[in-house]
């Protein structure tokens, strides 16, 4: 019998004001009856909406009718075949702007809750499965990645099964990518992201953490060691800031320094080496999904007031509505209409306050978003000690910089081709942020996945 | 995990390793440095290629014990192995075509000095180097330096060792005498770094430094690292460490660096309680 409950069953979460003071993870996951219940609104539509909605095309029904049959681990393994990161996936995708934006549930009520039974059913299998992935017999050939994001690890994962003998080389000391020096613990916890890179091993891939490519090893140098394709998944690492005066006082983090810091470093541990500052009031400047991290991060690091400050309005943020609920209940302030002019120090340097100004919506601008525009004489000065700056980042130039024909865009991204990553080098393949820019995990993973074929039909054609 | 070959103490506060990284080897150039962890609870600590062997596959580094990870450091032996060493990172110090350089070391900045002078009397440059420490006790690497300069002059606060005095007093001395530089490079701590800086903003010679603010990837990600250098924001980690002295903010930069001063002391006071006990 169909659930026609208009309403998802809920997601188990810790109360807000227990998790704003711990890094464990903040929903909990169904139980198997809350799954199946779940499971159970989904109509198995014929001509599937929900699938269209997915980057890489999961078949939504036939794994949510595997729950509804009990049967958890064939539903992981629909999953599977599309997403070599499910229980990262099912966590993290923005799922209300993609599968469940289509989702027929969602024309008179709820979607089905499809990220969360994707979730759901990772976790089971994790759980409950016990055999070891079976090694695939070498064919011989040799193929590098650059970058252990989800991107790198996809390419990677796919092509091992192919056959190929892969290498992936990380410039950091732990692969992992965004999912382990950016999205904090609680909202991804990264034993979830180290068993999956286990398991790569465990099927034969190689992961060189210490390498910086481009530095260490060039990709011409890669090719002379005997790599016949390369794969780069070198994300959007690379911080903007505002160029504003005080930029550079001492409390004022790029929110990619705060998260390393904070997750990559694990300074939030009483064992930790790595310093942080704990600050009384942060400001996190920035109205994304990186915004949010750093302001949660920082309530948990045991500030008494966390602001996101940000110059459009509220429904202007990029951040899912999930996360910024999240955010909300935990107690961070929104500052919105609100843009920093000039960070203050005191006479040691620290941070003491931040001048903002307030703002009013305007005309559209080219992104079709109504352009904030300063209110003359709105100036004042909040009361904070540090300042996150999460305004956006772009990719590294450093592999770009090192690689004869090598192309870039304007905005520093790699070209490629959209189907196959190939770039205008031959051989060298690339996808993720690295090419799009700051994006998300499944449309990097979904990238990752199609250059694998193409570097397979290069390398079998050749 | 990366092996340490060799370890020398230089001075009762400085210590030499060489460490095998071959691929690091095969790559370094003076003027860069590397970024390592000594175990898995670890944080990431820059220190400069002090000298490399591309053959042996070798990486020589030289560190001062200024805190808690360089005592852990400190008290590996060889035989021991490092749990990430990461490198070269940063833009090789720029010697082509000098003719005639001073290169002044300050304290542990010998250890970044000395790879940069050597590289230039290789390519044949005129090295006059100037080296400065507080007593003799704390000399390092006199003989090494001796080998690839054509003048080399001692310094220390005390007088304790060669002449009493800065390594200011030294240049400007050589200058006064008549020594024309295509280039000086300083090396050493913030405050020397500035101080020569203003010598030679004076006699209008071209002064390149290498600076060190606080780090963590070394690969532009964080920008943790960042410097203002002729009014822009700059990343120290991948747009140097070696900059033109004379556009460099080195006020900005001794604030930076004084950013986690409370929690390193007791980070500090920590590790030594915990040697201690083992002593025991
Ligand atoms: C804080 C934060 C929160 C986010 N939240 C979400 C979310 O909720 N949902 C979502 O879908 N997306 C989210 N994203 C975006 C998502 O994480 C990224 O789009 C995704 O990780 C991109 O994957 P990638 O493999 O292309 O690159 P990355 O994950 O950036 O991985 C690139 C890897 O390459 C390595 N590398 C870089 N240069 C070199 C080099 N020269 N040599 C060797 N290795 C190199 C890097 O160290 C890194 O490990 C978030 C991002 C951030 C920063
Ligand atoms: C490019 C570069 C090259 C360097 N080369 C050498 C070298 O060859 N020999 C040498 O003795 N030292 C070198 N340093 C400095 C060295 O990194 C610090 O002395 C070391 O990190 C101190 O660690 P600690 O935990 O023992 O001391 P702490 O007590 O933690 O710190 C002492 C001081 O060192 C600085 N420091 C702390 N953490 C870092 C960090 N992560 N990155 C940079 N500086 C930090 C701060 O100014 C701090 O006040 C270099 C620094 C840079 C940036
Ligand atoms: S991968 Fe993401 S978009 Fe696709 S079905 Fe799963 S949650 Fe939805
Ligand atoms: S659109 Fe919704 S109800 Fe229909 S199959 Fe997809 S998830 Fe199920
Ligand atoms: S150390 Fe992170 S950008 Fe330089
Ligand atoms: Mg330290």
């Amino acid at each position: 019998m169909a659930n026609m409950s208009p309403k998802k069953n809920e997601m188990p979460v810790q109360k807000p004001d227990v998790r704003n003071k711990n890094f464990d993870e903040v929903a909990l996951g169904y139980t198997e009856e809350q799954a199946v219940d779940e499971a159970n609104r989904c109509l198995g539509c014929k001509h599937k909406p929900c699938v269209g909605g997915c980057p890489v095309a999961i078949d939504i029904p036939a794994f949510i009718g595997k729950i509804k049959e009990r049967d958890f681990e064939a539903a992981y393994q629909i999953l599977q075949k599309q997403s070599s990161l499910p229980a990262v996936c099912g966590r993290v995708c923005p799922q209300e702007t993609q599968c469940e934006s289509r989702c027929v549930r969602g024309i008179k009520g709820e979607p089905v809750a499809i990220g969360r039974l994707e979730r759901f059913a990772a976790d089971w299998h994790m759980k409950n499965a016990k055999e070891a992935p079976a090694k695939v017999p070498s064919n011989g050939h040799k193929v590098a990645v650059v970058g252990a994001g989800p991107a790198g690890l996809t390419c990677a994962g796919d092509l091992q099964k192919a056959g190929y003998e892969v290498t992936i080389f990380e410039a950091l000391h732990k692969a992992g990518g965004v999912l382990v020096y950016g999205i904090p613990e609680f909202r991804l916890p990264k034993a979830i992201v180290q068993r999956e890179i286990d398991t790569l091993k465990e099927l034969g891939v190689k992961v060189d953490t210490n390498v910086v490519i481009g530095k260490t090893i060039t990709v011409d140098e890669l090719f002379e060691d005997g790599f016949e394709a390369i794969f780069i998944g070198s994300g959007a690492g690379l911080p903007r800031f505002m160029n504003i005066p005080g930029e550079n006082l001492k409390g004022v983090y790029s929110a990619n320094e705060f998260l390393t810091r904070t997750n990559l470093m694990k300074a939030y541990t009483e064992d930790s080496a790595t310093p942080i500052v704990h600050a009384r009031k942060v400001a996190v400047v920035g109205g994304g999904n990186v915004a949010m991290d750093a302001a949660r991060c920082a309530l948990r690091l045991g500030a008494e007031e966390v602001h996101i400050v940000y110059r459009r309005s509220d429904a202007e943020m990029p951040a899912r509505r999930e996360e910024i609920e999240h955010a909300k209940e935990e107690g961070v302030i929104f500052d919105t209409l609100t843009n920093p002019v000039e960070i203050l120090g005191d006479e040691h340097k620290f941070v003491k306050g931040m001048r903002c100004v307030r703002m009013e919506l305007g005309e559209p601008d080219e992104s079709g978003r109504r352009r904030p525009v300063t209110i003359e004489g709105s100036d004042f000065v909040m009361d904070v000690d540090a300042v996150i700056m999460s305004i956006g980042t772009s990719p590294n130039p450093l592999i770009h910089n090192t690689t004869e024909g090598l192309e870039t865009n304007k905005r520093g991204c790699i070209i490629a081709e959209e189907d196959t990553g190939l770039t205008t080098r031959e051989a060298v393949y690339a996808g993720g942020d690295a090419v799009t820019g700051a994006a998300t995990v499944i449309l990097a993973m979904g990238a990752g996945k199609n250059a694998a074929k193409a570097i397979d039909r290069y390398i079998q054609g050749k | 995990m990366f092996e340490i070959l060799k370890k020398q103490e230089l001075n009762p506060t400085v210590t030499l390793m060489e460490i095998a990284a071959p691929l690091v080897a095969r790559k370094a150039e003076p003027g860069q440095f590397i970024i390592l962890r000594v175990d898995e609870a670890g944080e990431r600590i820059p220190l400069t290629i002090a000298d490399f062997d591309r053959e042996k596959g070798t990486i020589t580094i030289i560190f001062q014990i200024v805190g808690a990870t360089t005592e852990k450091l400190n008290h590996l032996k060889a035989g021991d192995h490092l749990q990430d060493f990461v490198g070269p990172l940063g833009t090789p110090s720029h010697v082509e075509g000098l003719k005639k350089v001073a290169v002044i070391g300050g304290g542990v900045g010998c250890a970044i000095a000395y790879p940069v002078a050597k590289k230039l009397h290789q390519l044949g440059c005129e090295v006059h180097t100037i080296v400065g420490f507080r007593n003799r006790e704390l000399v390092i690497l006199e003989d090494s330096f001796r080998a690839v300069s054509d003048k080399f002059v001692m310094m220390t606060d005390d007088g304790s060792y060669g002449e009493k005095g800065l390594v200011t007093n030294a240049l400007q001395a050589l200058i006064e005498s008549g020594e024309t530089y295509d280039e000086v490079i300083a090396i050493g701590p913030l405050i020397m770094m500035k101080f020569v800086c203003k010598l030679t903003e004076k006699y209008g010679i071209k002064t390149m430094v290498s600076m060190n603010p606080i780090m963590i990837d070394g690969t532009g990600m964080c920008g943790g690292c960042r410097l203002t250098v002729g009014g822009k924001t700059k990343f120290a980690c991948v747009d140097g460490p070696d900059f033109d002295g004379h556009e460099v903010d080195f006020d900005e930069a001794m604030e930076r660096a004084s950013m986690y001063k409370d929690f390193e002391r007791h980070q500090y006071e920590e590790t030594c309680n915990l040697f201690q006990k083992e002593v025991h």
